[in-house]
């Protein structure tokens, strides 16, 4: 690896850390990440030299919050603090005086800085592109892309999360026990949002949003370096990680979806999986259930089973089942239909989607599900409508071609019936 | 005798390196695993997932269960090696020939005073 990756890699591992401690100092987004920038350029410049600092986040805010007072001060025309170069060779005199500074406030300045951009008074969009932007550290450029919109359009959106941040009364104090848990909550969902938006792109912009689904990953892994005994922040990891084991089967050559059954299975990442499921085990263990660890034991019955056949359907039926009692949703529940079919066969799956017909009538997979379960059943002229419905409702031309590589099947199979009945 | 050369370095550091970071990183230890498997000085290899995925167990009366790994340090045990050493010098150029392929972090270098290979687990 050479120098730059080095630095690279030891710059975005410090930047929560980093970034939450200036802005501890300077309870501004703004100042605290200008003070952040300026701190890595002098890094990019002294460590090649000098080496990595022991240390490198106590350097980076070390650094970080001189520069920033210095830029004070020298508006102000008095006196320049020493240079960075001089402060950086006491070594241990640096890292003592940081770690006095720093060391206990680790857990909460990352916490504040998440709890910031995942403030309820943000608009989910903009949740997500400041957490992207502010904790992950990725470039307007790089969110922009993941979600395919202009730059400016993405500058604009960050730009007014942090006006609002900062016209909120945010408080920049120690949250209490009550109000950490309500936050901690919606920092998941924040992280959960950005693993989807990045899951589910289509074949073509899979290979752009993945990074999205990474970064989700490394930031539940964060989140639970600092919650180590929340079962559910354990079930969110490894429902991330189960699910992004399977990125590699899941478009295939030309970019058109490949569904759960026929997937390569050995196209699914195993040190994924097997950390996945380390980690839904050890939540299991605390016996304080929630939706994330359900959906994680779904993911992970699935990826427990070499092949199709071997899906312990039954098992899935009662944790979709559990998940209707906690999270109520008709998308929850047209899960569970999945899943009836396959234990009770398609005419049972079909009678638990009835109720559901009407609150789901603008949405792309429940039209493709019942046509996929009235063509099990031979009802081809019936799965035609659904189908030509999910159609016009997908939201990406990979869903569309899914969809008409069924209706292709279904023309094949009545022309194919037609030509028997004309023989006979 | 048998070293283990215990590897340490921080997790997020690691955890931020991109998958071909990563896999170059790997490939290049492959080398200097090769050289010593031929030798027939090279022991069982281990990579260890992320500190996250850890469980400790106390052994108080009646012993505690606790989530996370033992030690809350800034560097993490990584994985380990077992290698077969002339004497420290010896083990001290394996772990050298080690950090080339792999710079970052630190090795602890432990002397191996029982070996059980085992030999079923896959």
């Amino acid at each position: 690896m050479t120098d730059s990756a080095w630095i690279d890699a030891a710059l975005t591992s410090a930047r929560p850390q980093a970034v939450g401690a200036l802005l501890r100092y300077f309870r501004n987004l703004d100042t605290a990440e200008e003070a952040f920038q300026n701190a890595c350029l002098r890094a990019l410049k002294n460590w090649p030299q000098h080496g990595p600092p022991r240390d490198p986040a106590a350097w980076l805010i070390m650094v970080g919050r001189n520069a920033a007072i210095d830029e004070v001060r020298r508006s102000r025309k008095q006196e320049a603090l020493p240079e960075d170069e001089l402060i950086s060779d006491l070594d241990d005199a640096e890292e003592k005086l940081a770690e006095r500074l720093d060391g206990s406030h680790y857990r909460d300045d990352i916490l504040r800085l998440l709890f910031i951009c995942c403030h309820p008074d943000l608009p989910a969009t903009q949740q997500i592109a400041l957490a992207l932007r502010i904790v992950s550290g990725l470039t307007v450029k790089q969110i922009a892309r993941a979600f395919l919109v202009s730059e400016a359009a993405m500058e604009q959106r960050i730009t007014r999360a942090k006006a609002r941040v900062a016209s909120a009364d945010v408080p920049f104090e120690t949250p209490g026990a009550v109000e950490r848990s309500e936050r901690l909550a919606a920092v998941a969902a924040t992280i959960y949002l950005i693993f989807n938006e990045g899951y589910s792109a289509s074949g073509e912009t899979s290979e752009i949003r993945k990074p999205l689904c990474e970064e989700a990953i490394r930031l539940a892994r964060l989140l639970l370096r600092l919650f180590q005994s929340e079962p559910e922040i354990m079930g969110l990891t490894a429902l991330l990680l189960l699910q992004h084991a399977r990125a590699g089967a899941r478009f295939d050559a030309n970019g058109e979806i490949v569904l759960l059954d026929d997937q390569d299975r050995s196209l699914w990442n195993q040190k994924m999986i097997a950390e996945g499921l380390a980690l839904i085990d050890k939540a299991m263990r605390h016996r304080r259930s929630g939706p994330y660890q359900v959906q994680a034991a779904i993911a992970a019955l699935h990826a427990r089973a070499a092949r199709p056949e071997d899906t312990d359907w039954a098992q899935i039926d009662l944790l979709y089942g559990a998940l209707e009692i906690m999270q109520p949703s008709p998308v929850v529940t047209l899960n569970r239909a999945v899943a009836v079919s396959k234990v009770r066969g398609p005419e049972a799956g079909l009678q638990m989607l009835e109720p559901l017909a009407e609150r789901l009538s603008g949405y792309f997979h429940f039209f493709g599900v019942r046509g996929a379960l009235l063509m099990q059943l031979g009802r081809n002229e019936e799965a035609r409508v659904a189908f030509d419905r999910a159609i016009a409702l997908a939201n990406t031309s990979a869903e569309a071609a899914h969809i008409r590589s069924h209706l292709d099947r279904l023309i094949r199979d009545s022309a194919k019936l037609g030509t028997k009945a004309s023989k006979k | 005798m048998l070293y283990a050369i215990l590897c340490y370095h921080d997790e997020d550091v690691v955890g931020s390196w991109t998958r071909e970071q990563d896999a170059a990183v790997m490939s290049k230890l492959a080398v200097v695993q090769d050289k010593l498997k031929k030798a027939g000085r090279l022991g069982p290899v281990a990579r260890l997932l992320p500190t996250t995925a850890a469980t400790t167990l106390r052994k108080d009366d009646p012993p505690v269960v606790l989530d996370g790994p033992y030690a809350e340090t800034k560097e993490q045990l990584l994985g380990f090696y077992l290698v077969d050493c002339e004497n420290l010098d010896d083990a001290i150029g394996v772990a050298h020939d080690l950090g080339a392929a792999n710079p970052g972090g630190t090795y602890e270098i432990r002397p191996v005073g029982l070996f059980q290979p085992g030999g079923t687990a896959k």
